[in-house]
């Protein structure tokens, strides 16, 4: 079954002719088709395009100029946009919006020969831990569906475990690549922020937002991650450098590795499986020559509410767009600031309002050196302990989230346990650093992961290390127990 | 510290958000649960430390002004909700 292959895998036989690019389109698109029900995954899929895409990558494999992704399906975030194809950001407020123009993800993937898919749910504008907050629909987490996929990238998590695509792009602000990566037992990577082009993908936070890929395996992740990397003069945070390599990927040892555990990233809500089995995965790496050094990274336990303050600041702003003028709902009212105040009360749902109010307040005269100020001066300090670390280590270790998937419905009611989620993933936004989650087994017959970040633009070395602890833990069973 | 039913109708203006008297209550209850954690960083002692407003790593960004390519107008409006004679149409701003 094709569906069940790596994308390295897939790769592998499209070269060698054992099946062709359409083929393998249309298995997954009659896969999305008969299953996607279950899963709630995408939100759009273009058939039409999908095979001629892969009909293009056939004839670019027959040329013999194939390159790695060259006719292997992706599914893309409904937040990056999409030429032709409505991009809606799971939000109402842009039902119907059609984009004139690709992302420079979505053009670097067309570049490299990959097809894609469809567009995958999303917590409205990336906002939120469990996918719940979407206009549309929910997800549901393929190890078990009365359960989240975790978010905000939960369809791109849910697809992929799924085997619905092979591989999904997501965005990741606070943790919503790794999260979701670690509640369906998928590898989430988010690049140094700046290495993949912001261009096109709808902002939520932009000094955050970094797009990345969710995969089954390291290999596969640095493939996507390497095809959509790379300076981009469309935006102005772009780093001048070459695209993430993957030639080292297969090189990496743990062997004299010195790893770093902040003792505070088991916070007060850590669930003890979770702490369990994040213990053994370390002895086990210590067993395998690695070193790992508890030590004390005293931000941490502010990172959370350090997020919620520079994220909304931010979302307020860049949400300011959505007007009902240019693009997407617009409602009836009186005169236009009432056009623009209803359009917005009725296009976006509670939470992005939450938000855009937290930031708006955050902002105002009076608690901008009280809230904002002070969060950046947090953030600054957060920056600098991590740095300090990474001069004495190569990698810093955690759990990626304090707890398994829960139940849909679970926290919805508790804002502040569903933002505590990202405890242990925001501190790699708020500095720019990479960070992966890779899965390491199983806690409460639920897929956990471990996560690794990085010093800004050791990518290529994270990606080599994650190869490593991937190789070392031979997580079984290895899919979930779907049709 | 918290934030009084009246403020969050004026925060509410400022962000351009139409909202109904339940989810001013509602927003007024979320907001106070956030600000009792906002308190957490109000006591870190921070003099003198600079402010970090971004992750990336680089200072400034020049790029030449030139004319590049773009959008056509029909396809510039295409999305619009409301448009006549190739432009954006918006309620009357300015009485006459």
């Amino acid at each position: 079954m094709i569906t069940r292959l790596s994308a390295a895998e897939i790769s592998q036989q499209l070269k060698s002719k054992q099946v062709s690019a359409v083929e393998v389109t249309t298995e997954f698109l009659n896969r999305i088709e008969s299953q996607d029900s279950h899963y709630g995954a995408f939100l759009a899929v273009d058939r039409e395009k999908a095979l001629a895409e892969a009909e293009a990558a056939q004839a670019s494999i027959d040329a013999g100029t194939a390159g790695p992704l060259t006719g292997v399906p992706v599914a893309v975030k409904d937040n990056i946009s999409t030429l032709g194809i409505e991009t809606t950001c799971a939000s109402k407020i842009l039902k119907g919006y059609i984009p004139p123009y690709d992302a420079t993800v979505v053009r670097q993937l067309k570049e490299a020969g990959a097809v894609i898919l469809g567009k995958t749910n999303l917590d409205e504008f990336a906002m939120g831990s469990s996918t719940e907050t979407s206009a549309y629909k929910l997800s549901h987490n393929p190890w078990d569906l009365t359960r989240t996929p975790g978010g905000s990238s939960g369809g791109s998590a849910a697809a992929v475990a799924a085997e619905l695509a092979p591989l999904a792009l997501g965005s990741d602000t606070g943790g919503s690549i790794r999260l979701p990566a670690s509640f369906c037992g998928l590898v989430g990577f988010k690049p140094t922020y700046g290495r993949s082009s912001r261009y096109g993908l709808v902002a939520f936070a932009s000094s955050l937002d970094q797009i990345g890929p969710l995969a089954k395996t390291v290999e596969d992740a640095a493939l996507l991650a390497s095809a959509t990397s790379g300076h981009c003069d469309l935006d102005a945070t772009s780093i001048k450098a070459p695209a993430i390599s993957t030639e080292k990927l297969k090189s990496g040892t743990l062997k004299g590795l010195k790893l770093a555990f902040p003792k505070e990233m088991f916070g007060e809500g850590t669930d003890p499986e979770v702490r369990k089995a994040t213990e053994a995965a370390l002895d086990a790496l210590r067993k395998e020559g690695a070193t790992v050094d508890e030590i004390s990274i005293p931000t941490i336990p502010l990172g959370v509410t350090t997020y919620y303050i520079i994220a909304p600041a931010e979302a307020s702003s860049n949400l300011g767009r959505f007007d009902g003028v240019r693009y997407g709902f617009r409602s009836e009212g009186q005169g236009h600031i009432d056009v623009v105040a209803k359009s917005r009360a009725l296009g976006f749902g509670h939470e992005v309002k939450s938000r855009i109010m937290i930031g708006t307040y955050a902002l105002s005269a009076g608690y901008y050196d009280a809230f904002y100020i002070k969060a950046q001066q947090v953030r600054a300090q957060m920056t600098q302990q991590f740095l300090d670390a990474f001069a004495d280590y190569d990698f810093v270790v955690s759990p990626t989230a304090p707890v398994t998937a829960f139940q849909l419905g679970e926290l919805s009611q508790d804002p502040m346990a569903m933002k505590l989620l990202d405890y242990c993933t925001i501190p790699a936004n708020m500095g720019g650093m990479p960070a992966i989650s890779v899965p390491i087994g199983f806690a409460n017959n639920l897929p956990v992961g471990i996560h690794l970040m990085a010093a800004p633009m050791r990518d290529e070395e994270l990606l080599a290390a994650s190869f490593a602890v991937e190789s070392l833990f031979q997580v079984e069973p290895k899919r979930p127990n779907i049709a | 510290m918290s934030i009084s039913l009246d403020e969050v109708r004026h925060v509410a203006k400022l962000a351009r958000l139409d909202l109904d008297e339940t989810e001013v209550m509602s927003l007024q209850s979320e907001l106070n649960a956030l600000l009792g954690h906002f308190a957490d960083i109000q006591s870190f002692d921070f003099q003198g430390q600079p402010a970090k407003m971004h992750a990336a790593s680089m200072t400034n960004v020049w790029a030449e002004d030139e004319v590049r390519p773009s959008f056509k107008r029909d396809v510039a409006i295409k999305n619009a909700p409301v448009s006549k004679a190739g432009l954006f149409l918006v309620p009357m701003i300015i009485e006459d």
